[in-house]
């Protein structure tokens, strides 16, 4: 740190920085570190009270006072009285692993077409990708409700899953991406070597992308998990078919003003996320990164 | 069979035999195939979900239409009740625009600011990084949830903690003038994606253009505004066009705020429905009054009339972004 402190006359010596620069540079990193931690208690606190509420008694829930006295852990067990929560989560866990399931699926060969392979039509498709991904769902949401309908879907997480199966836009652009990246040598060795088009994609391709496999997976789960919108419109009407978000957003107003139950509840449906997020936080972070600077 | 048939590698161009020739017609008709193979998933899901959807759409919405008669032609009438008549609209629209305009702004420019200071931290860069990008992990419907507890005035902590300083804490999410402002902490909260996104960005500025502006004598702001800005300005646009997109589709933040604090003002358990837009509809944004008219009161065909003013609204930005693409998207390979 403390190097060579000799005078140098010599125009390179700008190393040696004056002490007043030094001391101005330490402050800030100060108090860039103090507006740091200052936000992430900020941050962090949400989490904190939903924690000790949901370990609170009602009563105690109702006064105004932080800390819970004594710690009321048989709220965890109580929700699920309160409602079918392991039902829902059965049903939310359906429509992500199936969604996800599918939109790998269909996906995939559909991002390696429109990479991998020249032919014409491409970009004006890969453009449709693009409009398709950035409309907001609510423009087409009445014909295929009332297409859902007339198939007797509705009330089920059917309505839900089924577009998975035919090629999710944001995946698919987000794998398209990342196999541009993937050098096409790979690729040409293996077809020199006899491998046929098929296998060029499954062995060689979707190999070398099994990172980006990954965490595009991990959105579209996660997407589903936390979905609202669309579980609350195909499943509404139907109880036995509720997602976790649904039920959750109903807690509470079945429930009037017991917010230790209903934060004990907020708490068990971020929890499965938050474990995934651990579990995967590369993924994530590499997931994410590829959408804004890649892609 | 053939070795010749993929890759598009095609080898010496001499005199093509009538042989070859059938050959490799039939190798680009086989490639062809390929390609229509697994193209098709989408080409089918494109069709049934969203091309016929987004015609009927168009058709439905000169009619009335509730689901159980068939639809009826109206002519222009829903149009003309959405410009005219209905007292939702305009307020629906305000209020998304509000957040396009004032919430997005503001997230991206936290998302910054924080992904700038990780950047110039020295101690805990994955700590911070964790904790900034945790919320955005907490499923909407939870986070709502947890907010509208937080920032409830009767035993929520956050006037808790106010009224232990002395001050009288507001109504927060049951003040029609506090709502919007209390969805934007909620948003700031999420925001870890954007500034993952900047965070990334941040380091991939080449260090040595710091450099020679330093030399320069460039300070603190000239390096911002002349070395940092310019170069990652394509994210910056990123950033606000996921915004702008997202906050035309804001929907269910506003539905669960808007439900759960009415619910806990005493307004009764009840239908959900009658609480839309509570407090005074600061929350009923655009989609969400789509989803009351369309799937509450079985407006089919006013609500397609809505979807339709959707569509030309977010055609447009679509439009702006995808010709200004080759300013952020960045293709990576060979591409043309």
């Amino acid at each position: 740190m403390e190097a060579a402190p000799r005078p140098l006359p010599m125009p390179l010596a700008r190393r040696r920085i004056p002490k007043a620069v030094r001391r101005k540079r330490l402050l800030v990193a100060v108090a860039d570190h103090a507006v740091l931690i200052g936000l992430a208690i900020a941050f962090l606190a949400p989490f904190v009270f939903i924690i000790l509420t949901a370990l609170m008694t009602s009563d105690q829930a109702l006064s105004s006072h932080l800390w819970p006295e004594p710690f009321h852990f048989s709220n965890f067990a109580d929700v699920f009285d309160r409602a079918p929560l392991f039902r829902y989560g059965v049903n939310t866990f359906l429509y992500a692993g199936l969604a996800t399931i599918g939109m790998l699926i269909s996906s995939v060969p559909v991002a390696y077409a429109l990479s991998k392979l020249r032919w014409k039509g491409r970009d004006v498709v890969f453009i449709l990708v693009l409009v398709t991904m950035m409309l907001p769902p609510q423009v087409t949401i009445v014909p295929l409700y009332v297409m859902f309908s007339k198939l007797h879907l509705i009330g089920s997480i059917w309505p839900l899953v089924i577009p998975n199966w035919f090629g999710d836009a944001f995946s698919i652009f987000l794998l398209r991406q990342f196999f541009l990246t993937i050098p096409d040598e790979y690729a040409d060795a293996a077809r020199m070597d006899g491998a046929g088009e098929f296998r060029v994609m499954l062995h060689v391709v979707v190999r070398l992308a099994k990172p980006a496999l990954v965490a595009v997976a991990l959105f579209s789960f996660l997407f589903a998990w936390n979905d609202f919108f669309g579980p609350l419109l195909y499943t509404g009407e139907n109880q036995n078919n509720w997602t976790l978000s649904v039920g959750l957003a109903q807690f509470r107003t079945l429930h009037q003003v017991q917010w230790n139950l209903t934060m004990a509840a907020t708490l068990l449906f971020m929890a499965p996320v938050i474990a995934l997020f651990f579990a995967a936080q590369k993924a994530f972070v590499e997931g994410v990164t590829l959408t804004g600077v890649k892609g | 069979m053939s070795t010749a048939v993929a890759g598009g590698a095609v080898g010496t161009p001499a005199a093509p035999t009538p042989d070859r020739l059938r050959a490799r017609r039939k190798a680009a008709w086989r490639r062809r195939r390929f390609v229509l193979l697994l193209m098709s998933p989408w080409l089918v899901g494109f069709a049934i979900f969203f091309g016929y959807p987004l015609i009927y759409s168009v058709y439905l919405s000169f009619t009335h239409y509730d689901l159980l008669s068939a639809p009826r032609w109206v002519g222009l009438a829903n149009y003309r009740f959405l410009f005219g008549a209905d007292q939702q609209v305009w307020p629906a629209v305000y209020n998304t625009l509000w957040m396009i305009v004032i919430a997005v702004p503001l997230q991206v420019l936290f998302a910054f600011s924080v992904a700038l200071m990780i950047t110039r931290a020295r101690l805990g860069v994955g700590f911070f990084r964790t904790v900034f990008y945790l919320p955005t992990m907490a499923p909407a419907v939870a986070a709502t949830l947890g907010f509208v507890f937080l920032f409830n005035p009767a035993t929520g902590p956050v006037n808790t903690i106010l009224g232990a300083i002395g001050i009288q804490g507001p109504l927060w999410f049951q003040s029609p003038s506090l709502s919007k402002p209390s969805l934007t902490l909620l948003g700031i909260w999420g925001v870890g994606n954007t500034m993952i996104i900047f965070l990334a960005a941040l380091l991939d500025v080449p260090k040595h253009l710091y450099e020679s502006a330093e030399l320069d004598g460039a300070g603190w702001w000239q390096r911002m505004r002349w070395v940092t800005l310019p170069t990652i300005s394509p994210v910056i646009l990123f950033a606000v066009v996921i915004g702008v997109i997202e906050g035309l589709q804001y929907f269910t933040e506003g539905y669960v705020a808007s439900t759960v604090a009415a619910g806990g003002a005493g307004g009764g358990a009840g239908d959900a429905t009658n609480n839309l837009g509570y407090p005074q509809d600061s929350t009923l944004f655009y989609p969400l009054l789509l989803y009351q008219q369309g799937f509450r009161y079985f407006n089919m065909g006013y609500a397609s009339a809505m979807a339709v003013m959707l569509l030309v609204v977010s055609l447009a930005v679509t439009v702006v972004i995808l010709r200004r693409s080759d300013r952020f998207v960045h293709y990576a390979g060979a591409m043309r």
